[in-house]
């Protein structure tokens, strides 16, 4: 049902886990099926340096959530803004049409992640 | 790599005597059971020794056996038929929330399209009806109640009998979905009370696109479909004969090796529950006892399903699982919902359905693969925190 790099990025997950002293945290669940995602990212001179996930998911949310890690790395956060989760899916050579919506997950946790990070900046600046 | 099948509720391998059977009644023994000529005689009488068999595995006479295609035909038969038949008494039907879809759409249907009323009884926390529910739910009206004999994702077992007498006492025809059941434990339509059956072939080890429904001879049903006047103007169609004559010589199988199957499923079922059970924070589903002999089903806190399932795939490990992302549909099973499992307990579980060709050691395999798969997925889990349960 998956082809080769879905499963890849299923079996050997690239950037698993936490991070303690994360820029930006996003966190999704997914309304379809109700599973979760959370992500985290390392923010510098306006730049994704690193990115990090835990997913509660099926394989496509895993596989996605570890190829888009891969994938935000070095894009300024304008260009992650722009993420959508096709560009998540096409990264992945394509997922089966019903396991599509699990992409979302990817998209919006890094959207939030970056808005999470903007909040912070702001507060920090009103200090 | 080791492979060990376990999802014979889904479907199970074909026996080699049934194959054999199969064989000669489509390369020898091919005529058309309706034909007069001896070609078609020959055919006839391995029909209705099938059928014969059939009959004993459920203890039913032979002439109140019609093959179906499967599980689902049989069913809607049921439904529909009965439904349709008595019209003229009612338009209530009864079910409970953890049917098989085959039952659940039909009502569905019935009751969109044809003005039905359907009343879908609860279950408890171990996905039992409850006879008493039955008994408050006939209204003048009811012209059905049907409950599945075992639960297909649970397990659980019904007090059927139980709710047989209640249907018999008011007098509405009592249909029951025993697909899992028959062949797994012994079924027999007297001492359930039940007015009409549904069986399947290939989850006994028979093949697939064949069934049964037994009706009780004087229940009142019309058919489904039209066309000619095959299985005494029951369901027509040229009778497929290959799957009639494999269900028979499967069920006749099911029912000399009942004991020893039982026995040897139910010790592997123990042994596997309990060695899923020592990964921490997991939890069986269904009814410990009233169960079926070779159903586990436990729930995994803070890993999804599919994911699970991928791994044990990649281990050689055959399963099934709950979880919306396994489903098409992406809800979560309606049956571990019905018995009350949030959706991250249905979101986590896992099904396996042992057969009597496993042996221990697929079972201490699956076991010794189990934790590490768990163990891993929890640690990319969000939902996972150490040493601080939920
Ligand atoms: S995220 Fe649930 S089906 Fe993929």
């Amino acid at each position: 049902m998956y082809n080769e790099k879905v499963m890849d990025h299923f079996c050997n997950p690239r950037n698993v886990g936490e991070m303690e002293d994360a820029d930006g945290v996003g966190q999704v669940g997914n309304p379809v099926c109700g599973d979760v995602l959370r992500l985290a990212i390392k923010v510098k001179d306006g730049r994704i340096e690193e990115a990090r996930f835990m997913t509660f998911g099926c394989g496509a949310a895993i596989a996605t959530s570890s190829v888009l890690t891969e994938m935000v790395k070095g894009m300024s956060l304008e260009e992650a803004m722009e993420v959508t989760n096709r560009m998540v899916a096409g990264a992945l050579g394509g997922l089966p049409p019903v396991k599509m919506h699990c992409s979302n997950l990817a998209a919006d946790a890094l959207q939030k992640a970056i808005e999470d990070y903007k909040g912070r900046l702001l507060r920090q600046e009103a200090v | 790599m080791r492979r060990v099948y376990l999802d014979h509720a889904a479907t199970t391998p074909v026996r080699k005597e049934v194959v054999d059977v199969m064989t000669r009644y489509m390369l020898d023994v091919f005529g058309n059971p309706s034909s007069i000529h001896q070609f078609g005689r020959e055919a006839r009488k391995g029909m209705e020794e099938a059928r014969e068999h059939v009959a004993s595995l459920v203890g039913a006479q032979p002439e109140e056996i019609v093959f179906t295609s499967g599980g689902t035909e049989s069913d809607n038969m049921a439904v529909r038929g009965v439904a349709e038949a008595l019209e003229k008494k009612g338009n209530h039907i009864i079910t409970s929330a953890i049917e098989h879809h085959a039952i659940l759409h039909t009502c569905e249907y019935l009751e969109k399209h044809r003005g039905y009323e359907v009343t879908y009884l609860p279950v408890d926390y171990f996905g039992m009806v409850s006879p008493d529910d039955v008994r408050a739910a006939i209204r003048p009206s009811t012209v059905l109640v049907t409950v599945m004999m075992a639960n297909n994702e649970v397990g659980t077992i019904q007090r059927l009998a139980e709710i047989g007498l209640v249907c018999r006492e008011a007098e509405v025809t009592f249909h029951s979905d025993a697909v899992q059941a028959a062949g797994a434990i012994p079924v027999d339509v007297e001492d359930l009370a039940v007015d009409l059956m549904s069986l399947s072939g290939h989850k006994m080890y028979g093949p697939k696109g064949v069934g049964a429904l037994y009706i009780r001879k004087g229940t009142k049903i019309r058919p489904i479909a039209y066309g000619g006047a095959h299985e005494k103007q029951r369901r027509p169609g040229t009778e497929g004969v290959p799957g009639i004559v494999g269900l028979g010589e499967a069920a006749r199988l099911a029912r000399a090796e009942m004991d020893s199957r039982v026995s040897h499923v139910r010790y592997l079922r123990d042994r596997l529950i309990s060695g899923l059970l020592e990964v921490e924070e997991t939890r069986l589903n269904g009814h410990p006892s009233h169960r079926l002999p070779n159903n586990s089903n436990v729930s995994v806190a803070y890993v999804e399903g599919e994911s699970m399932l991928l791994n044990l795939d990649m281990a050689g490990i055959g399963c099934s699982s709950g979880s919306a992302c396994t489903s098409g549909s992406l809800e979560p099973s309606h049956v571990l919902l019905a018995m009350g499992l949030d959706h991250e307990e249905a979101h986590g579980s896992l099904r396996m359905t042992l057969g009597y060709e496993n042996t221990v050691e697929d079972v201490d395999y699956v076991i010794g693969v189990f934790p590490g798969i768990v163990k891993r997925l929890r640690e990319m889990s969000p939902l996972a925190r150490k040493g601080e349960p939920r």
